[in-house]
């Protein structure tokens, strides 16, 4: 196994390369540049500040540049947040847009497993149905519909939390991104448990174990629920890309400062040392996230054998 | 079907019934199933609005009225839903979003059948290396944030509709091709593409007129989750003001100025709102009840 997690950690510099190359000639291609402003710069003065950032050598040496700094883990300076370099920005917003992203996942298994085994237990119950319909309506109401009616309903007519801000990493002003993000994820979750879980319930050990006279804590716990969470843990991989995407948004509703934030930001702005560095780091992220989850399945999974 | 009775003489006599194909057992399963049912009748409801829209009411999508800025739901002027920021109506606003969500859904959802298709046959048809390398290519696309490329092509080459289409029909067709190629694997080793070999029929002609019509089911129920998931998408990109461009306008715009002043003016989050949420509904209980009347486990 320990092979099989090397070998596949070799093949995600391939991937990585891929990546780099692509997002770096699409910013490029691009029509309009970084310096554009509807006052025109006098020409000699352009001519110096493109050549501070080397954006006047050819595309290719630029590119040649660019990826020898990566190796380095060098992501270069941003070119519109004057005196930052981007690696330092993204230092500065990654701990919040991970804190969120982290915890809206984690809230999504806990919650999303639990509700689906209920319903499961119960199937075709009162609570059943409602888990069922209520999940419906959180994949049916996209985040960016959600978010905004929690800070109105929860932030607004209750006045009970902060609508907006990150108040200096206060636990109150963390409550409504956090539950706003994980909810579609919960819903996802809940259906998937509650699919795997009923049939599993039905299974031949499910009955042994129920048998042998164990208690029906017991079995639900530690011998059904084992099988049950399966594709629930195939589906965190495209969780963690969902999650990702979902934080761009959320983020800036909320006005979260973390990496979501600059890289709208950052791709209007044509800041093309940030949108690389944000891009590079979530696909990161997310390919080490897909490695970790195809280790744990194989942990969870006694069938899968990873050579 | 073939069904055996006792005749009269007392043998055994094999009848043979009509056959009903799984396309008509399907179709009866589905409008069995009412969640459904009910979700074809709101979409096609929804769809009329959309293409009869500038016959529903007196007001054009892009009509300005300077005394009517942020008005609540009015009937007297047949402001349904009310007005918006600049004062359009936002109804007429709202079925003309319609348009664009549901197109921009049906054609997306199109590009990627296309393309999904196509390479999942190709690819499971051929098999050994050819088959290896495609489905390797598929792997490393899926590791990429996606949505941070669709969103850099649409500041890269601007707000274009068109370009939103095909953006978003390269992203999804990745599942697809994927759900094609396990099917295709499982059709190719069957009789009669043997007998299509042997009947001398080129690859291609076996590809497009054996395999992919017997692998249409699960194509079908993935294309109508499809949608969904394209209207969603289409919507996010809006809602961070890279969709489409004004005076036009689409579910995820409105929401997103909704949102923006949804304190003082509730309707206009609230009205967009329900009806992305509805169709997104829709689609998924749609593409449920098409799972369940193809699934051939629980006939």
């Amino acid at each position: 196994m320990l092979s099989y997690a090397l070998r596949r950690l070799v093949t995600t510099i391939p991937t990585l390369f891929v990546i780099i190359t692509v997002a770096f000639f699409m910013m490029r291609l691009a029509p309009g540049g970084p310096f554009d402003s509807d006052r025109a710069l006098p020409p000699e003065i352009e001519q110096n500040i493109l050549a501070a950032y080397d954006l006047d050598k050819p595309l290719v040496e630029q590119y040649l540049l660019y990826l020898g700094r990566i190796l380095v883990a060098d992501f270069g300076p941003s070119l519109k947040i004057r005196d930052f370099s981007v690696g330092e920005l993204i230092a500065a917003g990654a701990p919040a847009s991970m804190e969120l992203g982290f915890s809206a996942i984690l809230l999504a298994l806990l919650f999303g497993v639990t509700l689906g085994t209920l319903a499961a237990l119960r199937q075709n119950s009162a609570t059943d149905f409602s888990v069922m319909s209520v999940s419906m309506i959180g994949i049916a109401v996209p985040n960016f519909v959600m978010a905004p009616l929690l800070s109105l309903v929860i932030g607004v007519y209750l006045d009970l939390l902060p609508t907006s801000g990150w108040g200096g990493g206060d636990l109150r002003y963390k409550i409504l991104p956090i539950v706003a993000l994980a909810l579609p994820q919960i819903a996802y979750v809940a259906r998937l448990t509650r699919g795997s879980m009923v049939e599993v319930l039905h299974s031949n050990f499910v009955r042994t174990a129920r048998a042998k006279g164990l208690r029906e804590r017991l079995v639900v716990v530690r011998h059904a629920l084992k099988g049950a969470i399966m594709p629930v843990v195939s589906y965190l991989g495209p969780a963690t890309a969902a999650v990702m995407t979902g934080s761009v948004v959320i983020e800036t509703i909320f006005g979260v400062p973390g990496i979501g934030t600059y890289f709208v930001n950052a791709a209007l702005n044509r800041d093309y040392p940030l949108v690389l560095g944000v891009v590079i780091v979530y696909a990161v992220l997310i390919m080490l996230l897909n490695l970790l989850v195809d280790l744990l399945y194989a942990v969870l999974d006694p069938k899968v054998r990873y050579s | 079907m073939i069904h055996t009775t006792a005749g009269s003489d007392g043998l055994a006599r094999v009848e043979e019934f009509e056959g009903r194909s799984l396309w008509q057992n399907a179709r009866a399963r589905l409008f069995r199933n009412k969640a459904a049912v009910a979700s074809l009748v709101i979409l096609a409801v929804i769809a009329v609005l959309a293409v009869f829209a500038p016959l529903l009411s007196p007001h054009a999508y892009d009509e300005i009225y300077w005394d009517r800025m942020q008005q609540p739901p009015d009937f007297a002027n047949a402001h349904w839903f009310g007005t918006d920021n600049v004062g359009r109506d936002l109804f007429v606003r709202i079925l003309y979003g319609a348009r664009v969500s549901l197109a921009v859904g049906l054609l997306a959802t199109t590009v990627s059948l296309v393309i999904g298709v196509t390479y999942g046959a190709v690819a499971g048809f051929l098999g050994g290396v050819v088959d290896n390398i495609m489905m390797r290519i598929v792997d490393v696309l899926y590791s990429l944030p996606f949505m941070f490329f669709v969103i850099m092509l649409m500041v890269v080459f601007g707000r274009n509709i068109f370009l939103i289409f095909v953006a978003l029909g390269a992203v999804e067709w990745l599942t697809m091709a994927r759900i094609v190629r396990g099917q295709t694997i499982s059709v190719k080793r069957k009789e009669f593409i043997e007998a299509a070999h042997a009947g001398g029929v080129s690859n291609t002609k076996i590809i497009f007129r054996h395999v992919i019509p017997n692998v249409l089911g699960p194509v079908i129920v993935y294309m109508t989750l499809t949608i969904p998931q394209v209207i969603l998408t289409e919507s996010f990109l809006s809602f961070l003001g890279l969709g489409v461009q004004e005076p036009l306008t689409s579910w995820g715009v409105l929401i997103s100025e909704g949102a923006k002043v949804m304190e003082f003016a509730p309707w206009m989050l609230f009205f967009p709102a329900v009806f992305l949420a509805t169709t997104l509904f829709a689609f998924n209980f749609i593409g449920d009840g098409l799972r369940d009347a193809l699934d051939p486990k629980d006939r």
